[in-house]
């Protein structure tokens, strides 16, 4: 994986230095509040429900045990022996006191890891497959192309003051396990006629309040103008985005308004305009950043049998395993949704633990998902059953992957400042629901996702079954959707109707998935069925 | 009646006005009447306070409690994690939130 060169480095050293300074100002009276929100929410340091939040980058969601470790110890040191796992391949800690923040950042940097461009109007953390360099079903690795977008997307700037933030993900399989096309921008690296390799670029996705599935603007984009390409569109973007409302402000509007004809013309024009500028970053840096992306010594003699006699095992190994490009390899994900648990939560023990098990296991990488799991990307066959009896141990080992126990939730209003109803207890109370293995069994892949309000962090448009949660008089309430999906055939869900009180919500689940059962055809997953059938049987079952 | 909340510079708690400083417990705010927005900016410029703003109450048996779910949850903690609010050895808690 990545190692900082010097320059990386006295960057990010520079940015905990300055922080440092004006942490110590503002509790000096030097800085007004308003003075100092907008620095350290460019440092990642929010200002949520109970307290400060700060929320890391973990770029396309890569990790290295020593970094892994130190996200534990910083949450035993800092925070209140916990961390949390959101939607954005990143961490986040909700206990952190002011004072301890720069000497955070600090611990941080020492493990080349910083919070810059968490927050605020730029372009924010690039995010990946969580398989990218061990799929079998990828093109080539995407992570040296969404370094190189990280590079130039750091301190761009041009772009630090955008109309509002921009999120930007790559992608090398057609599976797409990014949510690429509800990204502000989304590569998908691809093979052309020739046979020459280049990204396809998606822009103008998004959820939020007005969630659009980004068009695509270019089929082929040569790697070798990757950059020059997302200038342009940024370019365009930045001189014409609705800074005047900040809820049309996203470039999915942008790309809405003007239409993706007219924007893409207006893209090709500025591109031709900086093809003549030379603002392509060197071959030389990109192949400099290639080599850290090679594969790990293999075992090519590697054994490519598992032994599934322990039938826990094999249960977890066809749940939560995926195939490794390697033979003799797996990609292992550590599922962060125990029945009846809080999605994405981890203690520091935990985190700790994971770290540890990816040097035994897996070359020392792990990798963050955007559903709010951990990821082994290179697992040997012959040391799987070892690894996942560790995880049991430690309460990681639950087989739900993709199931309806698998559940993308936002912090909700338990912790969020923005939220307008509580998120975690309702996938608790589905969780539990749903926890005994023969019905998992039974409702198979079933991608279920809540958001405590419309700014949709839990990614709730995009489930098979999404849940909203909103404010009805002061009183929390839920909106129930149906046929979301964020993969290759992107689809936003649907809302069957009036809204639900906690209990109600979680019946109404239960009623969708009986009406799944019992409509479903061989081979369908509950998605396949709705698409069928269509809205109506569900509604007459839920308010029938 | 009407109380003021907001967070510690420092540690980012939830702070409650007792009338003459500030409390961690929901219980000891006291009604401000029309005077909330002279406090909160006395309270901000001397930095004991961050983002303070006023809120609706009421007062019941069982002490001050805030109108909205959210300064509810922001007075008790987190309802999903029991032990991380501020009366974490009692179980029924939660159920003054809702």
């Amino acid at each position: 994986m990545y190692k900082y060169d010097q320059y990386d480095q006295e960057m990010v050293d520079t940015r905990v230095a300055e922080f440092r300074d004006q942490t110590r100002r503002r509790l000096e009276g030097h800085l007004t509040e308003e003075q100092f929100r907008p620095l350290r929410l460019q440092n990642g340091l929010y200002l949520q429900l109970h307290a400060y939040m700060l929320r890391v980058a973990v770029p396309y969601g890569t990790l290295s045990s020593a970094q892994m470790r130190m996200l534990g110890d910083i949450a035993d040191k800092y925070d209140r022996g916990y961390g949390h796992f959101p939607t954005r391949q990143n961490i986040q800690y909700n206990w952190i006191k002011l004072e301890d923040a720069p000497d955070i950042l600090a611990d941080l940097a020492s493990v080349e890891m910083h919070a810059i461009q968490t927050s605020g109007n730029c372009i924010r953390n690039i995010s990946s497959d969580q398989y990218a360099g061990s799929a079998a079903d990828e093109l080539i690795d995407p992570r040296p192309y969404a370094e190189l977008l990280r590079q130039w997307s750091s301190f761009h700037p041009e772009f630090l003051a955008l109309p509002r933030k921009f999120k930007i993900a790559v992608i090398a399989s057609k599976t797409d396990r990014a949510a690429m096309k509800l990204h502000d921008i989304g590569i998908e690296i691809v093979r052309n006629d020739k046979g020459e390799i280049g990204a396809a670029f998606y822009v103008g996705g998004g959820m939020g309040r007005t969630p659009m599935i980004a068009p695509l603007i270019r089929e082929f984009v040569p790697l070798d103008q990757l950059i020059t390409y997302s200038e342009a569109c940024l370019r365009v973007y930045n001189r014409y985005g609705r800074r005047d409302n900040k809820y049309k402000a996203r470039i999915k509007i942008l790309v809405h308004e003007l239409g993706k004809e007219e924007y893409t013309r207006q893209v090709e024009e500025e591109f031709t305009h900086l093809l003549t500028q030379g603002i392509e970053p060197p071959l030389a840096e990109l192949e400099r950043i290639k080599t850290y992306f090679v594969d790990p010594p293999f075992d090519l003699d590697a054994a490519d049998e598992l032994d599934r006699s322990d039938p826990d095992f094999a249960l977890w190994v066809d749940n939560n395993c995926a195939p490794h490009k390697q033979k003799g390899y797996i990609i292992a994900t550590v599922s962060l949704k125990p029945a009846g648990g809080i999605p994405g939560d981890a203690s520091a023990d935990q985190i700790r633990l994971m770290a540890n098990l990816a040097k035994e296991y897996s070359f020392d990488e792990l990798r963050v998902t955007h559903a709010q799991n951990i990821v082994y990307p290179h697992v040997r066959k012959a040391d799987l059953h070892a690894l996942w009896q560790k995880l049991e141990d430690a309460g990681l080992g639950t087989a739900n992957l993709d199931s309806i126990g698998d559940i993308i939730a936002c912090p909700g209003l338990d912790y969020c400042s923005l939220a307008n109803a509580r998120s975690i207890p309702v996938a608790q109370k589905i969780s539990e629901r749903f926890a005994a293995q023969d019905r998992l069994d039974q409702i198979g892949e079933l991608k279920l996702k809540i958001s405590g309000c419309i700014n949709a962090c839990g990614h709730h448009h995009a489930g098979h079954i999404g849940i909203l949660g909103v404010d009805r008089k002061g009183t929390e309430n839920y909106q129930l959707l149906l046929g979301g999906c964020e993969g290759a055939d992107t689809s936003l869900g649907q809302i069957t109707g009036p809204g639900f009180s906690e209990d109600g919500i979680v019946d109404a689940v239960e009623k969708a998935t009986g009406v799944y059962l019992a409509n479903k055809q061989e081979g369908e997953r509950f998605l396949d069925t709705y698409r069928r059938i269509g809205m109506t049987p569900f509604k007459e079952a839920i308010y029938g | 009646m009407k109380i003021l909340t907001g967070n510690d510079l420092k540690t980012g708690a939830v702070t409650w006005w007792d009338g003459s400083s500030w409390s961690l417990h929901v219980e000891d705010a006291v009604d401000v009447g029309e005077h909330s927005e002279t406090i909160i900016a006395e309270e901000e410029a001397a930095r004991r306070v961050i983002s303070a703003y006023a809120i609706d109450a009421t007062v019941t048996a069982e002490g001050v409690r805030p109108a909205h779910i959210k300064d509810r949850i922001r007075a008790l903690g987190p309802t999903v994690r029991p032990d991380l609010t501020l009366k974490p050895s009692d179980p029924n808690a939660g159920n003054w939130v809702i």
